[in-house]
């Protein structure tokens, strides 16, 4: 059956199974799906599918989003317009007649008449664009401290881990208070009231860095090690294009369970300032300047006032935080 | 014809997967009989090490025996509750691994395990137990066994350590021995000696050996008869040198024209195209007839049975069933 | 005819295992060194098929290492064509680096898992400028072709390929840059024996075809007389016997090379009855004095244990570093 001739048979293509038989090995040949298709079978969308917990913080957490992105267009007031505020409908209970105006809020109403709901999906709006850009801000500096220290090495990857071990020791929320506090000392009072919400995204992103950093050189590390970098090595691709083209991709994995995490904290770190007074400014309140407001009227009894908002930042911090716990155990078949 | 030590009968094991049930061992049968070496070999997939695995009992789940039975000395075992097979595991079938570091705890001397085994499984003292420790160190080759017997495992070196762990495995004396690859983690020169020790010791204690390896050279030194595997089915078993020699199954022929020797001649090897197919893709009919140089129509709807042929080997193959034989001359 | 392209002189390379800094000054340890390659030479000639058999520690891949650049040696030089290798960088380093490739080990860890097929085949003609655009496609193409593949798996992943046609796609990487020498790493000792000569052959093949000079790295003895011209052998870092192809499996000369051979496992069944092998190897952070083989040999004296025998050349072009080969006691 030697046949000296022969050539190399290919183990997949259409020569190699010419009966009714299914080809041989990995590829089929019948039509690609499309990639919306494959997404929707892919292991991970199918394990999404499959878990209660993750389906149902995931409409939780997309339902919060939405409200938060389109408040301009579903709120019923304007908050932060003081033309159509109304002093006399302060202190509304939720669903009940305004003594004075005969106006009804499905939340109620805060001190200066304010619809709570309007207030929390503007506050919403405001605590997940901090969140987000902080984890964004977080995560472009962990990543790329993470892919230096763990490409390169040496004393470069020594200087960056003595710089994170000693962060690790500070709480991130005093760490951020700390930026916070010195940040604003540089900026002249003018610029103050508006560039407070920047100086909270940094200032929460630069005490997040850390863990980015961390598993992203631990990621780095390994994959360096793998031939396929090799590969590119020997034939001398550049090593910016190597880190950026071979090894980036390949460590996005865990980075991405670490941001889903990471933005339920910023979130919580966002509400913790902002409840402490350091936060966003009053004229942009957040869920946690909401919080803040509302505890003062807690016990005279306008207990919507702070419960509502206090709600909306537990079912966004916490389906955030499952949808993380998923996607982590999801990604690592291995810890289940 | 005495009864055999081991017996597994059309042997079925499924993974449910969320796409399909997978049959990673299709109706296997074969025997081992009373200190016979059965070597097992085929290709990475081919559903050797899990034919291993379900006879310890150890299937990883969601894996499962879906089907036929596996009897030990005439008693079914495939069905025994956990800590019953438990003490079957050790006692009456010893295993060794590919990688001798799984097979050891790390935390406890070489002493303390292997008597520990001994223990759990005869009725000896605790001294008894440690000169038979030290016996069997000294047989499986280990230098200054009294003296190194109570080294922990990551004192010995790689050959080293699989040599302990060959003699954990014989510890209780048991009939039959597992083995997993047991060289494949070794170098060339450390593989030839840990292969004199296993046939030499297994020999000298009357246990049998299930051999399960992807090389044939191996299979070739060791093993009295070999069983061939091809995607989860059996393709062919017989002695050892009628199979290697003689192949009758077009693919144990394909297999052993591939391996380069040290003696050929020819400047190509022969080559089976294509690849062994993925479980979800097995073909109908023979699962080896998109590659087979043989293939007629019936390879291509009905699955062959094994077919006893002289010698005592049995080979799945249409070529070899009566009827088929006049199909097989234009294949 | 016997043109040299790759000449490897005098080539070491130390790792340095010492402890962290802080643990040397406190334990009162200088720092360690262990010793993979020392003082290697060879020669690899246009159009052969040179290789390197050894165990685990012999330092094979990391001789293959410093000849493709992925390691500096610590002492000795690589010449490619006459030119060398070590210390040159910039445009001459870019021009030489196009004519040699690598082939690893492990199809699966040597195609990024993100990446395209044909862009992984592409990479090598995109970073030296050779191809552009459609002239690209039709390049990946035409090299699926040739290592059996087809052009339409050019839009697939790695991850849809089986270790065979994985390490097919390696080769057609490997081949994209048009090299003249290809380091062949270990290609098959992944890979299950039916598809080895698949990958085997078509080394062959495409060795016919395009001129390629090999530099064949394996553990595997049968694999290495299928394949090789010439033989290098390997014991802790040192090159005890070089040998033409056959030669070295009718007549090995060195203690070692004897040792291996009667290690492999006789497939004929011819009843040979192979002689014991004695002994694992030593560690090589503290590798033995003198031959560093003379624990195992048979053929030790003392000489051995306190000199280390040169190679010497043993005629048929071939060399043995043995003093029992040299003094007539084998």
């Amino acid at each position: 059956m030697s046949n000296p001739d022969n050539i190399p048979k290919p183990e997949s293509g259409p020569d190699s199974a010419p009966m009714a038989a299914p080809p041989i090995g990995a590829t089929q040949m019948h039509a690609r799906p499309s990639a919306l298709a494959r997404v929707w079978d892919s292991d991970l969308a199918y394990s999404f599918r499959t878990s209660p917990v993750a389906l149902v913080s995931g409409i939780v957490a997309l339902l919060i989003v939405l409200a938060a992105v389109f408040a301009p267009w579903i709120a019923p007031h304007n908050p932060f317009n003081p033309a159509t505020l109304n002093l006399m409908n302060g202190f509304t209970p939720p669903m009940e007649p305004n003594a004075f105006t005969g106006e009804t809020f499905l939340l109620g109403t805060d001190d200066q008449g304010r619809d709570v709901l309007s207030t929390i999906l503007y506050g919403a709006r405001i605590s997940l664009f901090v969140g987000f850009s902080a984890v964004l801000f977080a995560m472009v500096l962990g990543i790329t401290l993470g892919l230096i220290a763990g490409y390169r090495g040496g004393w470069v990857d020594g200087l960056l881990m003595r710089v994170a071990d000693v962060q690790l020791t500070f709480p991130s929320i005093l760490l951020a208070l700390l930026i916070f506090g010195v940040a604003r000392g540089f900026i002249p009072p003018a610029y103050r009231e508006t560039m407070a919400i920047w100086v909270l995204i940094v200032a929460i992103g630069l005490s997040e860095w850390v863990q980015y950093a961390r598993v992203v050189r631990g990621a780095a590390m390994v994959e360096k090690n793998k031939e396929y970098v090799q590969a590119a090595r020997v034939i001398g691709v550049h090593p910016v294009r190597i880190v950026a083209r071979h090894i980036l991709p390949n460590v996005m994995g865990p980075v991405l369970v670490i941001a889903t995490i990471g933005l339920a904290l910023a979130i919580i770190a966002e509400a913790t300032l902002s409840f402490l007074g350091v936060g966003v400014p009053p004229t942009q309140p957040s869920l946690g300047t909401l919080i803040r407001i509302g505890q003062g009227f807690l016990f005279s009894g306008e207990w919507w006032i702070l419960a509502f908002p206090a709600v909306t930042l537990l079912a966004l911090a916490l389906s955030v935080n499952l949808l993380g716990d998923w996607l982590r155990d999801a990604l690592n078949p291995r810890l289940r | 014809m005495a009864e055999p030590l081991l017996s597994v009968r059309d042997l079925v094991v499924e993974f449910p997967t969320r796409r399909g049930t997978l049959r990673a061992l299709d109706r296997v049968s074969f025997d081992i009989a009373e200190g016979e070496v059965l070597g097992m070999v085929g290709e990475s997939g081919a559903g050797k090490s899990i034919t291993g695995a379900a006879i310890i009992g150890l299937i990883e789940p969601p894996g499962r025996i879906a089907g036929g039975e596996i009897r030990l000395r005439g008693e079914r075992v495939d069905n025994l509750r956990p800590e019953a097979m438990r003490r079957i595991r050790g006692r009456r079938i010893g295993m060794v691994f590919q990688d001798p570091l799984t097979s050891l705890n790390p935390l406890y001397t070489v002493a303390e395990q292997i008597t520990e085994t001994i223990r759990t499984h005869l009725s000896v003292s605790e001294k008894e137990a440690r000169e038979r420790a030290i016996a069997l160190l000294d047989q499986v080759g280990i230098p200054a066994a009294r003296r190194r017997i109570d080294d922990y495992p990551h004192h010995f070196s790689g050959g080293m350590r699989q040599r302990v762990v060959i003699a954990l495995a014989l510890a209780a004396e048991p009939e039959l021995v597992i083995a997993d690859e047991p060289t494949t983690a070794l170098d060339v020169s450390v593989q030839a000696q840990i292969i004199d020790v296993m046939k030499e010791i297994c020999a000298s204690r009357g246990a049998a050996v299930m051999l399960i390896t992807h090389d044939m050279g191996v299979i070739a030194e060791t093993a009295d008869r070999v069983a061939v595997l091809y995607a989860g089915r059996l393709a062919e078993i017989g002695p050892v040198r009628d199979v290697v020699q003689a192949a009758e199954h077009p693919y144990t022929s394909g297999l052993m024209g591939s391996i380069p020797t040290l003696t050929q001649t020819a400047d190509r090897l022969t080559q089976i195209p294509g690849a062994m197919p993925r479980l979800n893709a097995i073909p109908t009919g023979c699962a080896f007839n998109p590659r087979c140089p043989k293939v007629f129509d019936r390879c291509r709807t009905e699955r062959p049975e094994p077919q006893p042929r002289p010698g005592g080997r049995q080979v799945a193959c249409h070529l070899y069933s009566a009827e088929a034989a006049a199909g097989a001359t234009h294949g | 005819m016997a043109e040299p392209l790759i000449e490897v002189e005098g080539l070491s390379r130390y790792f340095d295992i010492s402890k962290p800094w802080l643990n040397r000054v406190l334990e009162r340890e200088g720092k360690s060194w262990l010793t993979a390659v020392s003082d290697v030479s060879f020669t690899i000639n246009r159009g052969e098929t040179f290789a390197l058999v050894g165990e685990s520690g012999s330092g094979k891949s990391t001789i293959a290492k410093m000849i493709v650049g992925l390691l500096e040696p610590s002492a000795g030089e690589i010449r490619f064509d006459g030119r060398p290798m070590t210390g040159t960088s910039g445009a001459t380093m870019r021009s030489l680096r196009r004519r040699f490739q690598m082939i690893f080990q492990d199809p699966f860890a040597s195609l990024n898992p993100r990446w395209h097929v044909g862009d992984i085949i592409a990479e090598p003609m995109r970073t030296f400028g050779m191809a552009r655009g459609g002239e690209t496609r039709r390049e990946v193409g035409r090299l699926l072709d040739l290592v059996g593949l087809s052009a339409a798996d050019a839009g697939r992943f790695p991850h849809e390929f089986s270790g065979g046609q994985r390490q097919r796609i390696a080769i057609a990487r490997a081949l994209s840059s048009r090299p003249e020498f290809i380091v062949c790493d270990e290609p098959t000792s992944a890979l299950d024996v039916s598809v080895q000569a698949q990958i085997l052959n078509l080394m062959r093949d495409l060795q016919d075809e395009f001129d390629l000079t090999y530099l064949f790295i394996s553990h595997d003895l049968s694999v290495v007389r299928h394949m090789a011209n010439r033989i290098g052998v390997l014991y802790l870092g040192r090159l005890a016997e070089v040998a033409d192809g056959k030669r070295l499996f009718t007549e090995p000369r060195h203690p070692y090379s004897r040792m291996l051979l009667d290690a492999v496992p006789d497939l004929e069944m011819s009843g040979r009855r192979r002689k014991r092998v004695e002994g694992e190897i030593p560690n090589p952070i503290d590798p033995p004095s003198g031959c560093t083989f003379h624990p195992r040999c048979p053929l030790a004296n003392d000489r051995c244990k306190r000199e280390e025998p040169r190679p010497m050349d043993s005629g048929t072009g071939g060399a043995v570093a043995c003093f029992a080969v040299e003094e007539g006691r084998g």
